[in-house]
């Protein structure tokens, strides 16, 4: 039961709970709110969720899964380590910390296509890719990937043959899949550095391959 | 062999394009609250205020419900369902009350609102 003391001075129509009538948003009010019962109660420290924040809208992101890929690419014990046992092959990166849940690497080949989804909550492999994209969240991407992979990566340009199997992870709480997409051709000889910079955050959910940029180059 | 096809070629299938948003590299975070959620969620977890199944299958549950009731989603309502699934799950481990918490609101609300513009919104000391 909440007291309403306070008056609604831009009340107008009923609308209590219409964002234009609070400074605040909604969603904003009640995060405020959460958090500041939060840190009375000692759960939480404002400093350390401004930490959590920064680390991922800025330190982590695609780029630590690039580096395993690219990895995988050029050291061939480094890429069966991260097939059989991804979350150690990773832990190898002393730089990336876990979260709660383990990784599974799967390996694109010329006969088979791994496609990546949380079909439940949009659960994702932050540490190695960063937060989700908005159409990994979204309910069609959610809901096509796990009924029809092959019409969802074909909107994403992927116009797969039918002779090539399409496999479809669905994450979960305790397991979490990238891809490591096929390396492409004419990259032979690159440094893990120049292999890197050309893996997609795209690629690593499946819905992408990894293409060198036409025109540039050596 | 990889494969490319012409972008073009696909963007006749409208369809298929139409209900998936599509982004390149947009922010992560629409508004500083979603990044605030986000964190809370991660540092509760991390105290061992709640499993991350238990994380999962709440925010699960606030998914399917608000799919159930004919919201659709294009991936920008996420974070809502996640502070959903926050308010939830403190409130199934008796942290953070559902009464306590709308008192809090209120109480925000009308700092925010006696705040002159600009000023950070501060709740007086009680």
């Amino acid at each position: 039961m909440s007291e309403h003391t306070h008056p609604h001075p831009h009340d107008h129509d009923g609308d209590h709970d219409n964002a234009h009538d609070r400074p605040l948003s909604g969603p904003a009010l009640r995060v405020k709110a959460l958090e500041s019962l939060l840190a009375e109660k000692g759960l939480i420290d404002p400093k350390t969720l401004d930490e959590i924040v920064d680390t991922y809208e800025h330190r982590v992101g695609p780029r630590n899964g690039a580096r395993i890929v690219a990895r995988a690419w050029t050291d061939p014990a480094y890429r069966q380590r991260l097939l059989a046992n991804a979350t150690e092959a990773i832990a190898e990166f002393g730089f990336i910390e876990p979260h709660a849940e383990d990784m599974v690497a799967v390996e694109n080949t010329p006969q088979v296509r791994n496609l990546v989804v949380c079909s439940l909550c949009s659960c994702y492999p932050w540490p190695v890719l960063g937060l989700p994209p908005a159409w990994f969240k979204s309910d069609a991407y959610r809901a096509r990937a796990v009924i029809d992979p092959r019409g969802v990566l074909k909107a994403f340009g992927q116009d797969v043959p039918e002779d090539i199997e399409v496999r479809v992870w669905d994450s979960t709480a305790e397991m979490r899949y990238m891809v490591v997409p096929e390396r492409p051709a004419g990259t032979e000889g690159w440094s893990e550095e120049r292999l890197a910079a050309i893996v997609t955050r795209d690629s690593m959910v499946g819905v992408g391959t990894v293409a060198v940029a036409t025109g540039g180059g050596a | 062999m990889t494969i490319s096809c012409p972008p073009d070629a696909n963007l006749a299938d409208l369809d298929a394009l139409s209900a998936l948003p599509r982004d390149d590299a947009g922010p992560v975070f629409r508004a500083p609250w979603e990044a605030q959620a986000f964190a809370m969620a991660l540092e509760l977890h991390r105290r061992g205020v709640f499993s991350w199944p238990e994380w999962a299958a709440t925010l699960a549950a606030e998914i399917a419900q608000a799919r159930s009731t004919g919201e659709a989603d294009d991936g920008s309502r996420y974070y809502e369902r996640w502070l959903a699934a926050l308010e939830t799950l403190v409130a199934r481990k008796q942290v953070v009350g559902t009464a306590d918490l709308s008192r809090r609101v209120d109480e925000w609300d009308v700092a925010a609102r006696a705040t002159p513009h600009g000023r950070p919104v501060v709740l007086p000391r009680r």
